[in-house]
């Protein structure tokens, strides 16, 4: 049972128009794959479907060796997200916000509390945990996010632009964690972006253009002597 | 069971945290059927005469009578209000949050429509309160018997705004849930004046108004505050209350994708 992510032959429609077509790619534990698409590449559908707030009958997708659509809640259990749009409450604290994740995955008490307290430290954040979401700038914010999908300790981490709206430290320093994470502690990471530059040479690289896989592989690889920008608007005409 | 429980808890937990957050949720929830109550019904109070009807057994003022609509009035506003927040929250994402949790989707939605219930539930309590300032007084067991057709009514209220909420697209839309849904609902109810009067006025309006599920809501509230019961009602509140739930869970149905958006 393979602890990565594995798509397969996945097709989704929205009514009649193709918003993903066929598409397959597998991502071995402990993989850091960024999935790069132009904006209406199907990024934000295929995110839809590896989280389960749709379905299709079209392919399989696998999270740590469970099929979503035969076991949805032993795969959600395994996967870690951090959706495009903030999911904080705002008016509570970065650990009520955790506590009530940590409730949701079916902690809580002492257990919860040192979940918490472990991802809160492993993202830096945990001198603001008594502060309140309102108050804290996006970066923070963002870190936060990534410090609740960990509280369950998943083996697939997914994130859907995670860095959208923020500076150029904040984005650099969260691409950062997030591969440390990889690196450190073995988690598979799919990281959706429409921006080259937070993909490494060394990072697997899945490019999403119309519904359908354009490239799969490692990143220099693909990329070849060209800037990953330019392979990228070349691959699918499409501004990076 | 444990993380069931775990779950209802927290979303319980966090729908009153949030609602804390939100005073002037509360006041509106309550200044709206303090104003029916105390400037609407005591300048009604002459117009309409009541005649004597179950539960009643003697003549009572029209506050008295107005009471139980305005209990449901809370609970269907803030089933709506809750539906609000629901489409607010999948525009906003935080629905996505609680729809990826590990646990059976019908159980997530249910603690939900318990939470915002509780809420509701509250509020009426607060309203009862104030209206006992006012010497407007129910039987002294009716506030404890009164519970469970609150939350039962709650829960049908909340049902109804859950599956709205699923077939909303946008948060724009809501405004046609008010008048759509809210108004004639309140309206064509017995409420405000019980079905003989309607009678008097149009047949066609008091056989909308005894197939209205606010109008056995406001009755069984009736009813219990009287420390009565009221079989037909219960009947119809139940039976409200699971074909809401039904199209709620078919709403929120992952294979039917409603809460997908194109990306």
């Amino acid at each position: 049972m393979s602890e990565g992510l594995r798509v397969a032959d996945v097709t989704f429609r929205y009514g009649a128009k193709t918003a993903l077509e066929e598409v397959s790619f597998d991502i071995a534990p402990g993989r850091f794959a960024a999935l790069l698409g132009p904006n209406g590449a199907g990024k934000s559908t295929l995110f839809g479907l590896l989280t389960r707030l749709f379905t299709t009958a079209e392919g399989r997708i696998e999270v740590a060796g469970h099929d979503i659509a035969r076991a949805p809640r032993a795969a959600l259990a395994r996967m870690g997200v951090v959706f495009q749009s903030p999911t904080l409450d705002q008016d509570l604290t970065i650990r009520q916000n955790l506590g009530y994740f940590a409730a949701l995955h079916g902690l809580s008490g002492a257990e919860a509390r040192g979940r918490i307290d472990a991802a809160l430290d492993r993202l830096a954040i945990a001198e603001r945990a008594g502060e309140r979401v309102r108050d804290l700038n996006g970066g923070h914010k963002r870190r936060t996010e990534i410090a609740r999908a960990l509280i369950h300790a998943p083996s697939v981490l997914l994130l859907d632009e995670a860095t959208v709206g923020l500076d150029a430290a904040s984005r650099q320093a969260i691409t950062d964690h997030v591969h440390r994470l990889c690196a450190e502690d073995g988690l598979t990471v799919l990281w959706a972006t429409h921006l080259t530059d937070e993909v490494r040479d060394s990072d697997r690289l899945v490019v999403l253009h119309r519904g359908r896989v354009l490239a799969d592989g490692e990143c220099g690889a693909l990329r070849g002597d060209a800037p990953l920008k330019d392979y990228f608007l070349t691959a699918t005409g499409a501004p990076a | 069971m444990r993380p069931y429980l775990i779950a209802l808890r927290a979303i319980v937990l966090r729908e009153a945290l949030r609602f804390v957050h939100q005073r002037e949720r509360f006041l509106a929830a309550l200044v709206r059927p303090l104003v029916w109550l105390l400037v609407f019904a005591a300048g009604f109070r002459a117009a309409l005469g009541l005649s004597i009807i179950p539960p009643y057994q003697t003549y009572i003022t029209y506050e008295t009578y107005i009471v139980p609509g305005l209990c449901g009035m809370i609970l269907l506003f803030n089933g709506m209000q809750s539906s609000l927040s629901l489409v607010y929250d999948r525009e906003t994402g935080s629905m996505r949050l609680l729809l990826t949790a590990p646990l059976p989707r019908g159980w997530l939605l249910f603690c939900k429509l318990l939470g915002s219930t509780a809420i509701g539930i509250l509020q009426v309590y607060a309203f009862l309160f104030i209206a006992w300032l006012f010497d407007i007084e129910m039987r002294p067991l009716g506030y404890l018997t009164a519970l469970p057709a609150l939350l039962l009514s709650g829960l049908m209220l909340g049902a109804l705004g859950l599956a709205i909420s699923s077939f909303i697209k946008q948060l724009e839309n809501f405004a046609g849930v008010m008048n759509f849904v809210i108004f004639p609902m309140f309206f064509l109810s017995t409420a405000l004046y019980p079905l003989w009067k309607m009678q008097e006025s149009s047949s066609l309006l008091r056989d909308i108004c005894a197939a209205n599920p606010f109008t056995h809501a406001v009755e069984l509230i009736r009813f219990a505050l009287y420390t009565s019961w009221n079989g037909w009602a219960l009947l119809w509140v139940a039976l409200s209350l699971a074909v809401f739930l039904a199209l709620a869970l078919w709403g929120y149905d992952p294979a039917r994708s409603l809460v997908r958006r194109k990306g």
